[in-house]
């Protein structure tokens, strides 16, 4: 600040939001600019061999070879239609019952239990089951999917909701409220937190079962293009399905980002 | 603004039993045959030493207790549940910390009010209690008095024919205490509804309330019940330095089992061991 009467506190305020995303948004990019470079230099340097690892450049050329046979659009909306779907199922099963076993006592005794055994079976495990019950088609790996998101969500949820302040549960059922104004008015809003990382953490394990399921039994998808392109020794296309990963699995966790400030208006 | 219809509250022989913590553990006996009649718009407070089930008499009251025997009516009506024409004011001030202090003590507003007539009655509210300033603030950023005001608000956007106070100035220091009082005293002349204010507080009964009663224990008989009852003699607000109400102060210290220590006036000291708070 240069201009001596200008530094009051609400012109900084105003001004300081802008600054900050840019802050953030360049500051986010730093790590990743020099990785490329790091990237890009160890590969023009002919350390490694190409067929080990491709530069930048062979990585993207790659892309736009998918992308000009019209295969790169396919595989990602393959893919990133059997998470979310995988994902919208596990959630919703995961808050509905997390809900229930949180709220009712009689929920709690009847299903804990089970889900909890259930929860320790570790998920891979059901892939044999799955292949042989639904087949090798679309539905057995959206299920596989949402077994995965349903754990984090529900546990979350029916933790958060057993220890929300019970003061404040009985001073709202003292000025009338019960059912699901209850709900809405004082328990959903005191577990939002914990809803929205359960959500976050169901994403990420939509993802790792996503590519788990495209591994062992598919025709498509950007874990169906990791193992064929291992199959072919194109170590450029594994390149790019790692990174197409990470670019997509960031934008759908920004996107709970999205709802979880939304939510928050909302409800809280 | 629909003025509250102060309700009458009688208890007749009520009684309240909790369960043993463990199974051999007979039940606990916590009130027995607490017989009481309050006058619509009467101020009682209720004095009683720590777990002698002040508070859960006042919590049948609010329907959010059952007594185990005997019987609690509003106006004639048993109570059974949460009632509408009762509004509670906890120990501690309960806001849901999400929600402003507006919408907060709109959640004292009986369902069903229209929206224009409950947006005014809580601006009248946040103004009568002095919050207006910080309407818009959630309750981590206002301070414990300023949380137990609006949570007195938040009683009072009921309307209630009933206000059951549960220590609501025991957490405060003894300043905000005593502006609180004022500020309770000057509430009840605006809306006068019919309070029951459980305090371990003499000072604070004396100042507020029409009646005091103090509940305890009786030799050989499980559980407490009323063990005296006095009338407070004047009008409010009543004179913190006044000798008469110092008088009394001692009659119910000493029921309460503190011992006054008037000696050099020649009061007799009592034998026992005075229980800490009261």
């Amino acid at each position: 600040m240069t201009n001596a009467s200008a530094p009051t506190l609400p012109a900084r305020r105003t001004r300081a939001p802008r600054s900050r995303t840019l802050t953030v948004v360049l500051g986010g990019a730093v790590l990743p600019l020099i990785l490329l470079a790091a990237w890009q230099t160890i590969a023009s340097l002919g350390v490694m061999p190409t067929s080990q690892l491709p530069s930048p450049a062979m990585v993207w050329n790659a892309g736009v070879d998918l992308a000009q046979r019209g295969l790169l659009l396919p595989n990602i909306g393959i893919s990133v239609q059997r998470v979310f779907l995988g994902f919208a199922f596990g959630a919703a099963a995961g808050l509905f019952l997390g809900a229930i076993v949180g709220l009712s006592r009689f929920g709690d005794i009847l299903l804990a239990p089970t889900l909890g055994a259930l929860r320790t079976v570790p998920s891979l495990a059901w892939v044999p089951l799955l292949i042989i019950w639904l087949k090798y088609g679309e539905v057995s790996k959206v299920t596989l999917i949402a077994i995965g998101a349903f754990f984090p969500v529900y546990t979350t949820v029916s933790a958060a909701l057993r220890h929300v302040d019970k003061n404040l549960v009985e001073a709202a059922r003292a000025f009338g409220l019960n059912g699901f104004a209850l709900f809405r008015t004082v328990q959903l809003p005191a577990v939002l937190p914990s809803v929205i990382s359960g959500l976050r953490l169901a994403l990420a394990q939509a993802w790792l079962f996503l590519v788990a399921a495209e591994l062992l039994a598919a025709s498509m998808g950007l874990g169906w293009l990791l193992s064929d392109s291992q199959n072919n020794g194109r170590t450029d296309r594994i390149f790019l399905a790692i990174l197409l990963l990470a670019i997509i699995g960031k934008l759908s966790d920004a996107l709970i980002g999205l709802f979880a400030r939304w939510a928050n208006k909302r409800w809280a | 603004m629909p003025t509250s219809t102060a309700a009458r509250v009688r208890f007749d022989r009520v009684e309240k039993s909790f369960a043993g913590a463990s199974r051999d553990e007979a039940v606990r006996p916590v009130l027995r045959d607490v017989s009481l009649d309050v006058a619509p718009g009467e101020v009682i407070a209720i004095l009683g030493t720590s777990g002698c089930g002040k508070s859960t008499l006042l919590r049948i009251v609010g329907g959010l207790d059952a007594a185990s025997g005997g019987a609690v009516s509003l106006d004639g009506d048993p109570i059974a549940g949460i009632d509408t024409r009762t509004a509670i004011g906890f120990q501690e001030p309960r806001l849901l910390p999400w929600r402003t202090v507006t919408q907060n003590v709109a959640l004292g507003l009986p369902a069903g009010t229209p929206a224009a007539e409950g947006r005014a009655r809580i601006a009248r509210l946040i103004e009568l209690v002095g919050l207006t300033e910080f309407a818009d603030h959630r309750p981590r950023e206002i301070s414990g008095g300023m949380a137990q005001r609006a949570s007195l608000a938040r009683a009072l956007a009921r309307t209630p024919g009933v206000l059951l106070l549960d220590e609501p100035f025991g957490a405060l220091d003894a300043l905000t205490k005593l502006r609180m009082q004022d500020l309770l005293l000057s509430i009840h002349a605006a809306e006068p509804a019919t309070i029951l204010l459980v305090t371990h507080d003499v000072d604070e009964a004396l100042q507020l309330a029409d009646r005091v009663i103090v509940l305890g224990h009786q030799a050989g008989a499980p559980g407490a019940t009323i063990i005296e009852e006095l009338t407070v003699p004047g009008t409010r607000p009543r004179d913190r330095g006044s000798a008469e109400l110092a008088e009394l102060r001692g009659r119910l210290l000493s029921g309460l089992g503190i011992d006054r220590h008037g000696s050099a006036r020649g009061i007799e000291t009592e034998a026992g061991i005075p229980v800490f708070p009261y």
